[in-house]
């Protein structure tokens, strides 16, 4: 296996069969992200969800992403049509970019990964901030009011909150002492008796907060999806968006959602880590409790006011992200000696 | 409020952007997120509520108005006697009756004349049981059918051969039985509202 990756042609082979591997089995989890969202929504709210297409609704999705694809191709007058088709692309490729460093625990070290990036971290950082351009270029070729302030909105949203979600989880690169995704769930305590992997968050409790928060807030999700506020903006910088360039924002939406809770399980959560259960399973089940966590907040909280949202992120999230690295620096340092 | 607890003196008067109600502390803030969270998760464990509409449907009443049924006597006679105080009480005007005269070699009906054509624009009812209240032989009844949709509006208008289909069981129970009107009863009219008198106890 080292051979056929030190070799040239080897080494595309197998990266381009791992980025094939890794869409199929990425678009189809979304597919069954926002089944397994309906479905929790419903019961939050006592209905069943889909429940029509396929057992348990599960072709729902399916049969929606039909129609979506059947859908006139609409472009309005008037737009930027260059950007107008370019901005959904740039949202999908971010959002499946950000994949390529994620590493998903198969077995006791067996991970699969097509990036075994050492700053990995940095990197799904520096690829979901594209998802800004996606949103403020959507909103700007619309050539729409809406769908302009809309843009604007996220743009403010998200660059505010990046802040807080990146400090957010310094204090677990301290601790763990490497950006690597891998080296953050492979992290051993010694205490007492127990050597082992364990879950970071009782470490860092407080950066698990925040990176909840801000990550809520990255993602365009409720109750911080003021960029398509439909009471005040319609849709946004969706307004103007149809078929498949709508599929594509709505994919990209759910692919973010996904990340943000993979990497809340890789490292929050000790990643493939869990007493007896198989690395597989224990990631899988991992990932589906902190999405549940994101349908939970989104099935509770109403959405926050425009002023009510920079306050929380600029007043409260930030300065307590801040606190909470320098509090963990002088632990560390006491600790480490 | 645990927080005028704490401040027993009337707080400043609270600007209308802070939370409603004693004054906003990060503590109570979080505690109601927190309760929030905990009535979304217990309602997400209790039954669900949604009736499987096409499979299960919501119990009617017994007096439910539905589409239109024309009564039979029992030897066969049509109710109908072609009298149009249906067609006329309705406030639409969906009903149309033209009526034709009975003869002997001809019997439709026990009275004099019968409907030659009974046709309702069920696209213009509005199923305000008008129509059965007016009938002065009960011939015209509202039965328990309320999902109507059909492919093409010539589809909605019911003829009276289609009117004429026998009778759901429940609505037959809710008239006493087809039985109440013999071929001499002509005069049981029932008054204005032929299902109230007639309606078995309800259970």
């Amino acid at each position: 296996m080292n051979d056929l990756y030190n070799n040239w042609i080897g080494h595309w082979v197998v990266v381009v069969v791992a980025m094939t591997l890794l869409l199929v089995v990425v678009l189809t989890a979304t597919a069954y992200t926002v089944w397994f969202e309906r479905v929790a929504l419903g019961r939050i709210q006592r209905r069943p969800g889909p429940n029509r297409v396929g057992p348990f609704g599960l072709m729902q999705l399916a049969a929606d992403g039909i129609k979506l694809a059947l859908k006139e191709s609409f472009i309005p007058a008037k737009t930027d049509k260059l950007i107008y088709v370019i901005a959904p692309a740039i949202g999908v490729a971010a959002a499946f970019l950000a994949w390529s460093v994620i590493p998903i625990g198969l077995w006791y070290n067996v991970q699969y990964w097509v990036a075994d990036v050492n700053v990995g971290i940095l990197v799904i950082f520096a690829v979901s901030s594209l998802n800004v351009y996606a949103i403020v270029l959507g909103g700007y070729a619309s050539n729409n009011k809406y769908s302009l302030l809309g843009g604007l909105r996220s743009a403010a949203q998200l660059i505010s909150y990046e802040m807080a979600l990146g400090l957010a989880l310094v204090p677990t690169f301290m601790i763990a002492g490497s950006l690597r995704l891998r080296d953050i769930v492979e992290y051993t305590v010694h205490w007492g008796p127990y050597t082992g992997p364990i879950p970071l968050i009782l470490l860092t409790p407080v950066g698990f907060i925040i990176y909840v928060i801000a990550a809520t807030a990255e993602t365009n999700r409720t109750p911080f999806d003021l960029p398509e506020a439909e009471q005040e903006l319609i849709g946004g910088f969706l307004t103007e968006y149809s078929g498949l360039k709508f599929t594509m924002y709505y994919l990209a939406e759910y692919l973010n959602v996904i990340t943000v809770s993979a990497l809340a399980t890789l490292l929050f959560f000790g990643g493939w880590y869990l007493w007896v259960v198989p690395p597989v399973l224990a990631f899988f089940v991992k990932v589906v409790l902190v999405l549940f966590l994101y349908i939970w907040l989104r099935g509770t909280f109403p959405r926050l006011r425009y002023d009510t949202l920079m306050r929380l992120g600029w007043k409260v999230l930030l300065p307590l992200a801040i606190a909470n690295v320098v509090v963990t620096a002088i632990i560390l340092v006491a600790v480490g000696g | 409020m645990s927080d005028e607890d704490k401040n027993p003196t009337p707080s400043p008067q609270p600007s209308p952007l802070e939370g409603r109600g004693g004054q906003p502390s990060v503590v109570s803030d979080v505690a109601a997120l927190l309760t929030g969270l905990k009535t979304t998760l217990t309602e997400t464990f209790r039954p669900v509520v949604t009736t499987m509409y096409p499979e299960e449907k919501t119990p009617r009443s017994e007096r439910y108005r539905g589409r239109h049924y024309l009564r039979r006597y029992e030897n066969g006679l049509e109710r109908c006697i072609g009298c149009e105080l249906c067609a006329a009480a309705c406030p639409v005007g969906c009903i149309l009756v033209i009526a034709a005269e009975n003869t002997d070699e001809n019997r439709v009906s026990p009275g004099e004349r019968y409907a030659k054509t009974y046709e309702i624009n069920m696209l213009r009812c509005i199923f305000c049981g008008y129509c059965e209240e007016a009938c002065p032989v009960q011939a015209i009844v509202l039965g328990p059918e309320y999902e109507l949709s059909d492919t093409s509006r010539e589809k909605f208008i019911y003829t009276k051969e289609k009117l004429l289909e026998p009778l759901p069981p429940e609505v037959q129970a809710r008239l006493g039985g087809a039985s109440a009107g013999e071929l001499s009863s002509t005069a049981d009219t029932g008054g204005h509202a032929p299902p109230q008198t007639d309606a078995k106890e309800p259970k």
